[in-house]
């Protein structure tokens, strides 16, 4: 049982760095930062499937589309 | 039918005489700014169709899972993940969701950012989560300050300069795992609890943020009566979702 | 009813249109699961550090001829918690400063340390049967301040070529008991008796380990094995940001690390206190950015929001 707690990979050897410039800078934390800007990227860009379901919702309805439907902001009490 | 209790009727005359309870002040004001509907919604706008929109979820989840492998370290004590395999493994798990929880929270930011999420009376929003960013910091700070390793000694005796440079390390000693421990595992996580909890509270009144529209030359209330509860009754000028679609799940 | 000026940056216009099914607690839900999950994997494939600290017995052992320079400017007042200032001590003129305003200096001596008796002398005196020990002390105490500087310069300077080879290998020189106050606090460092002594305070429980930080730290030896992790801050290194190993660290403190490159904070020695200033006025604009005009127009100008609303757009 305790095997599987076990670290697969070793992370505990000496650090593998990039330099650029003065700029310096460890794979492991590069890695990271290139990740979030990829999953940003990503988060923005893959069609989100939720808008099928809006729009089957509308086609459903026999009023007209909710551009026509949004009366003026700011003209109720 | 029946009619109408006596009682009820009296009740209301007693209270339309009697001085507000603190309690009952309260209350009316949270029903009027949380009505059970706006507090845990099952609508919501159709522009929300992006996946930036799960990355505030996301953070939530790994704030989860930080507060619970955590509460496994607090369990078996400050010593136990370095005496066994287990809590070796639980220290990890502690480590990676805390890696997580920055991952999204920062991912959150950015689109927040580019969706400008403070407008409408949203600023206390935007506010309260550069709060709940930074306390998190300062929590992950004590936190690493807490392992009493090689990590901890080092952190510590580098990050003491910049503290001491404050005026804060008088009182504040990173050197003292005592005191560091103590913050990390109980004062800081409370603070930043309650605001997370404050902000998701005004994401839920004041709802998503629309998309950029046309200008339109009468818009939003003055920002100074942002904050206070809206006098008005709920409607369909001052909810924040529009009147609802008709909800039509069992059509075809 | 309120007319005013409607800026597309600070207002807007709220939703009246179609809403859609949500379910709150099933996303909160699928996003912890999922969390739980990946955090999991993470830590079974790649762990967690936890490399031993550096102790005064592994310290005086691997570096005796460190730990022995480093004690002397401890005993004498040279060492850099002897003459830090605040919090530690009232050493005049070294607290950093912004302008005429020394934040340090007007929080005061919060974490009292005198490192010549805390570190040097009363845990020496812990020391049970150690009659010469008694006696180099006794005689050091009772000096005259003048005398006592005198053996200290004389024994630093010897201490500058010292050599060990099993035992301290010094010149001889007209250092007095200094001598042996030294000699014994080696001894007593490698035996691991200093660590506790240090920590303990001859109390049996303890939480606060800063007498043994701030002994270790005045040394070169914990620098250096930073230095070799990559963990260093000064340059080249950005090590505030660097765990050890091939362990992601703390990236988020890109910025504030970054500060300590740029002069004039690279060579002020009120760097920390210069560097945390500007920080705390970037971290204020950040929670500003909503009352900031021109800083509050990026998202708009730059028009990343037509993805995340293109569906919108495209069918509003």
């Amino acid at each position: 049982m305790p095997h599987i707690f076990a670290a697969l990979v070793n992370l505990n050897h000496p650090g593998h760095y990039v330099h650029w410039g003065f700029i310096q800078m460890s794979v492991a934390n590069l890695l990271v930062i290139g990740l979030m800007l990829l999953v940003f990227v990503l988060a923005l860009v893959l069609p989100f499937p939720h808008g099928r379901a809006a729009a089957r919702e509308r086609a459903a309805r026999p009023e007209a589309s909710a551009v026509d439907e949004r009366p003026e902001a700011g003209t109720a009490p | 039918m029946t009619s109408t209790p006596p009682t009820t009727t009296r009740t209301e005359a007693v209270l339309a005489t009697e001085r507000p309870t603190w309690t009952g002040r309260f209350r009316s004001r949270a029903e009027r700014s949380f009505p059970p509907e706006k507090l845990l919604p099952d609508r919501q706008p159709a522009y929300v169709s992006s996946w930036i929109y799960v990355f505030g979820a996301l953070t939530l989840g790994a704030f989860g899972v930080v507060l619970l492998s955590g509460a496994v370290l607090a369990v078996e004590g400050p010593a136990w993940w370095h005496v066994s395999r287990v809590g070796l493994y639980v220290n990890s798990l502690h480590l990676w969701s805390t890696e997580l929880f920055f991952f999204f929270m920062v991912i959150h930011l950015w689109g927040k950012f580019f969706m400008a999420a403070w407008r409408g009376r949203r600023r206390a929003t935007w506010i309260t989560g550069v709060l709940a960013f930074l306390m998190s910091i300062a929590t992950a700070f004590t936190g690493y300050l807490s392992q009493q390793n090689f990590s901890s000694e080092w952190i510590s005796t580098s990050a003491k300069d910049g503290i001491n440079a404050t005026g804060a390390g008088a009182f504040w000693n990173v050197l003292d795992f005592g005191q560091m421990l103590l913050w990390h595992v109980l004062l800081l996580p409370l603070v930043v609890g309650a605001v997370i909890a404050f902000h998701v509270l005004l994401v839920r009144r004041r709802g998503v943020v629309p998309p950029f529209a046309a200008a339109s030359t009468v818009v939003s209330e003055p920002y100074e009566t942002a904050l206070l509860p809206s006098a008005a009754p709920a409607g369909p000028a001052h909810d924040d979702f529009g009147p609802e679609v008709p909800h039509n799940e069992e059509a075809p | 009813m309120n007319h005013k000026r409607f800026k597309p940056d600070r207002d807007v216009v709220e939703w009246d249109g179609p809403t859609v099914r949500y379910d709150l607690f099933k996303e909160v839900t699928v996003c912890f699961v999922i969390v739980l999950i990946l955090t999991a994997g993470f830590a079974a494939i790649f762990g967690s550090p936890d490399d031993p600290a550096i102790t005064l017995k592994s310290w005086s052992n691997a570096d005796p001829v460190d730990f022995v320079q480093t004690a002397i400017t401890e005993l004498d007042g040279t060492s850099g918690t002897a003459g830090y200032g605040p919090p530690y001590n009232s050493t005049s003129g070294v607290s950093q400063t912004i302008g005429p305003v020394s934040l340090e200096s007007l929080a005061g001596v919060g974490v009292p340390i005198n490192t010549a008796n805390d570190f040097v002398i009363d845990p020496l005196l812990t020391l049970p049967n150690a009659p010469a020990v008694d006696a180099a002390i006794a005689s050091f105490q009772s000096a005259a301040p003048a005398k006592q500087a005198q053996w200290e310069a004389a024994f630093e300077k010897v201490a500058a070529t010292a050599t060990f080879n099993g035992h301290l290998q010094l010149k001889p020189g007209p250092y007095g008991p200094v001598g042996v106050v030294m000699r014994q606090l080696l001894a007593m460092a490698r035996s691991g008796a200093l660590d506790g002594a240090l920590t303990s305070g001859g109390q049996l429980y303890s939480t606060n380990s800063t007498k043994p930080l701030l002994f270790i730290a005045d040394g070169s030896y914990l620098g250096n094995v930073a230095t070799a992790y990559n963990l260093s801050g000064a340059p080249p290194q950005w090590g505030m940001m660097n765990e050890t190993g091939n362990y992601p660290g703390q990236a988020w403190l890109w910025l504030y690390t970054f500060w300590y490159r740029v002069p004039p904070m690279s060579n002020s020695s009120s760097g920390d206190a210069e560097v945390w200033a500007i920080m705390m006025l970037l971290t204020l604009l950040l929670m500003l950015v909503p009352f900031i005009p021109g800083l509050r127009s990026i998202p708009r100008l730059t028009r990343v929001y037509r993805l995340i609303w293109r569906r919108h757009y495209r069918e509003g």
